[in-house]
């Protein structure tokens, strides 16, 4: 609360400017990530090669993040891993998204019991553990990267599919709505220029804050060995192998891989956060 | 000749009656007042006949015939708050593009500015965004226009200026208009007759 | 003796312009109103010319991003955040403009219990309330009422009701005659000034001129944010308002009730 105070220009003390912070954090990520890519496409080779004169060899200025017991870069595992995640990630928030999309087009649009039916899918599927539905959904599809993305898609949906019904209602409601349609406007150009600029960026939002999610769910369905095979550079499979390592004091293995994975996350939420604030009309203060 | 014939409605079956076996007629070029306390649904009868809301029994018709369902409805609505009816995402140019492009006399005839095509709805006062939906509205399909307390938001200058340029429109255009006011002095300036529910 | 007293008041907005650039948009500049023991002046100007900031600053309820320069005195007292808590409710009241101030799940009874316990009104009793709801032409019944149920002009009256159990100095009333017909505005201007004629100071912010004309002392014009004329309600009631400033007497010439001339 600003104070109303003294005679003479009282103005609180200037804040530090959050959104310029947020942008600027959401800018510096996307580019790391983008880096990752980068690396990850250009590579080629690196990481796969075996080298059996650099086994478990500690990180060094020639391998910054040490190498495995075959003597593979574990900088390049790593990066490859994270690709790897990105692929997923981006592949089951989308489908995440477009599932999302369609429940909350029918259930803001269809019929009540049709709107009935959505919720109780959102309820049953939030009500569930997670991590148990991930598993299950993954095992049943027999494993696999393309196993995982199944899963993840199908157990990230209901958050989004809420945001984008009560979005949608509120379009139908809006009076401007009203009035295109009684200038004669057919539904398809009321949903492309009414509806689609308003929905879209929420949307976008939705599918960037997803990602940290879904590489977080990759890498612990791959880890627990219910998601990717153990022959693909993931994160899940590195750190999955790095505990056989831990207690012969090869930390190297589990830490970077892990760190790695962590700001990834962070990077996407942050991307995700400035994304956000950027779309939403009530962010555009302080 | 706009008509509604023994019009009713409610919001849903359980609900109770808003407007009960109600009854109107306009004719073109005539602009009748309709007055009354707040609460007895003179904004429903408003949006029942610009078909924002339809009856629940009875019919509204246009020389006769109910409108087409699909096309440019004859019958136009303007509320109290033009910011609810104006897209926040689109320039105030793009608002008005919607319905029709207005020629360079009704847009002065209306005392909207060119400059105000390129601002945003919230960028534009009370006044100056309800003369934008005015002239969205007054698209060559328009026979009639329903005007919901479209002045009560606005100063007595404003509000007359208004009143002056949206009068002189459609009587020159033989439009229809039902003015919505509990201001009765106003109604008694700008109304040929004035109904009271 | 002055009651409240509002020194170059001006309230800024901080918002964004673009990306990254900030910028400050002044909404109300340079205000300067005093209003004493049982005055009741008007605050009149168009939607957006900045009349709720007024209650807003006065009443410490401005949201974050607002910067706020000049002063409010009230007693002679300058009003900070802390001071204006202490006094909110029990010394100024708001009449707050729309029915979603009242809670819809406790009946009138219950809300009016609630406001009497925030000021600290010991052995309030169901006579007590009664008589609140009495003084604004309710009886009993409405003490079991429910919000929802209450029409536009009933709201208003247990609004005011709720404002006078504090027995307040300064009230302060937000648009409290939107949308509600002449018969009821009329009636809810009067209790307003009964409360003037108590000996309180009020401030009715409106954008009903005629009505505001009609039962208050002064009348202050907003124009986008600026006060442009405070004026005698009298001088207008005189020969047309002849002896206005050339705004104030603009307006009320274009009333429809007069020449209805822009």
């Amino acid at each position: 609360m600003t104070a109303v105070a003294d005679d003479c220009c009282v103005t609180p003390a200037p804040r530090f400017g959050t959104r310029k912070a947020v942008l600027i954090v959401a800018a510096l990520a996307a580019a790391g990530l983008a880096a990752v890519i980068v690396f990850a496409l250009l590579s080629g080779d690196a990481g796969v090669v075996t080298n059996f004169r650099a086994r478990l060899a500690a990180p060094s200025l020639f391998h910054p993040f040490g190498t495995d017991a075959l003597g593979r870069d574990m900088l390049a595992r790593t990066l490859k891993g994270l690709a790897l995640s990105f692929r997923v990630g981006l592949f089951a928030a989308t489908a995440s998204t477009v599932i999302a999309l369609v429940l909350a087009l029918v259930a803001a649009g269809g019929p009540r019991w049709a709107d009935a039916i959505v919720a109780y899918l959102v309820d049953m599927t939030m009500g569930l553990p997670h991590l148990v539905l991930l598993i299950l959904i993954s095992f049943a599809f027999g494993g696999g990267a393309n196993a995982v993305i199944i899963a993840v898609a199908l157990t990230h949906w209901p958050r989004l599919t809420r945001i984008l019904r009560a979005e949608i209602l509120q379009l139908r409601q809006a009076e401007y709505v009203t009035i295109s349609r009684n200038f004669g406007k057919s539904p398809l150009h009321i949903a492309r220029h009414h509806f689609a600029p308003h929905l879209i960026p929420q949307m976008l939002v939705g599918l960037v804050l997803m990602f940290p999610h879904a590489i977080l769910h990759e890498a612990g369905l791959t880890f627990l060995g219910f998601g990717i095979e153990p022959t693909t550079p993931a994160i899940g499979v590195l750190l999955s192998e790095s505990l056989r390592y831990l207690t012969a004091g090869k930390w190297w293995l589990g830490l970077f891989p892990g760190l790695a994975l962590l700001i990834a996350v962070l990077a996407f939420d942050a991307i995700g956060n400035g994304l956000r604030t950027l779309t939403d009309p009530r962010g555009s203060q302080s | 000749m706009l008509e509604a014939r023994d019009i009713s409605f409610r919001y849903g079956p359980r609900d109770p009656l808003v407007v009960q076996g109600f009854d109107l007629a306009i004719g073109p070029g005539e602009v009748v007042g309709l007055a009354g306390p707040s609460g007895r649904g003179k904004s429903t009868i408003g949006r029942l006949l610009a078909r924002h809301l339809r009856p629940t029994a009875g019919a509204v018709t246009v020389n006769g015939a109910q409108p087409p369902a699909r096309g440019f409805n004859p019958v136009q609505f303007l509320s109290q708050t033009p910011i609810f009816a104006a897209n926040p995402r689109w320039t105030v140019g793009r608002i008005v593009g919607e319905a029709w492009t207005p020629d360079a006399d009704t847009v002065h005839g209306l005392g909207v500015r060119p400059a105000w095509f390129d601002r945003f709805p919230h960028e534009l006062s009370g006044g100056e965004l309800q003369r934008i939906t005015i002239l969205r509205a007054l698209a060559p399909g328009l026979r009639y226009l329903i005007a919901d307390e479209i002045t009560s938001m606005l100063d007595p200058l404003a509000q007359a200026e208004i009143w002056k340029a949206l009068l002189g429109l459609v009587k020159q255009r033989a439009i229809g208009l039902l003015a919505i006011s509990h201001d009765a002095h106003l109604l008694g300036r700008v109304a040929d007759r004035v109904v009271t529910v | 003796m002055t009651l409240l007293s509002v020194d170059r008041l001006t309230v800024a907005f901080r918002r964004y312009s673009g990306l990254i650039d900030r910028v400050d948009i002044d909404c109300l500049a340079d205000l300067t109103l005093d209003v004493a023991r049982g005055e009741m002046v008007a605050l009149f100007g168009a939607s957006g010319a900045g009349k709720s900031l007024f209650a807003h600053a006065v009443l410490g309820l401005l949201p974050p991003n607002a910067v706020v320069n000049g002063s409010i005195r009230f007693e002679g007292e300058r009003l900070d955040a802390s001071r204006i808590a202490h006094l909110r409710g029990r010394r100024i009241a708001l009449v707050p403009q729309s029915l979603s101030h009242l809670d819809p799940l406790a009946t009138v009874g219950r809300q009016i219990g609630w406001a009497a316990k925030r000021v600290g009104r010991k052995g309030f009793t169901r006579e007590d309330a009664v008589a609140a709801l009495n003084r604004f032409g309710l009886d009993e019944l409405f003490l079991e009422s429910y919000p929802h149920t209450l029409s536009g002009g009933m709201a208003r009256r247990v609004m005011l009701a709720i404002a006078s159990v504090g027995d307040p100095d300064l009230v302060i009333a937000d648009e409290p005659t939107n949308g509600l017909d002449p018969v009821n505005a009329e009636k809810v201007f009067g209790f307003l000034r009964g409360f003037a004629d108590d000996g309180k100071g009020v401030v009715v912010i409106s954008h009903d001129l005629a009505a505001a004309v009609a039962s208050a002392d002064r009348v202050a014009v907003l124009r986008d944010g600026a006060l442009v004329a405070t004026e005698q309600a009298a001088t207008f009631m005189r020969n047309g308002g002849e002896g206005l400033t050339p705004y104030a007497r603009a307006l009320w010439r274009a009333l429809p009730q007069h020449e209805f001339r822009a």
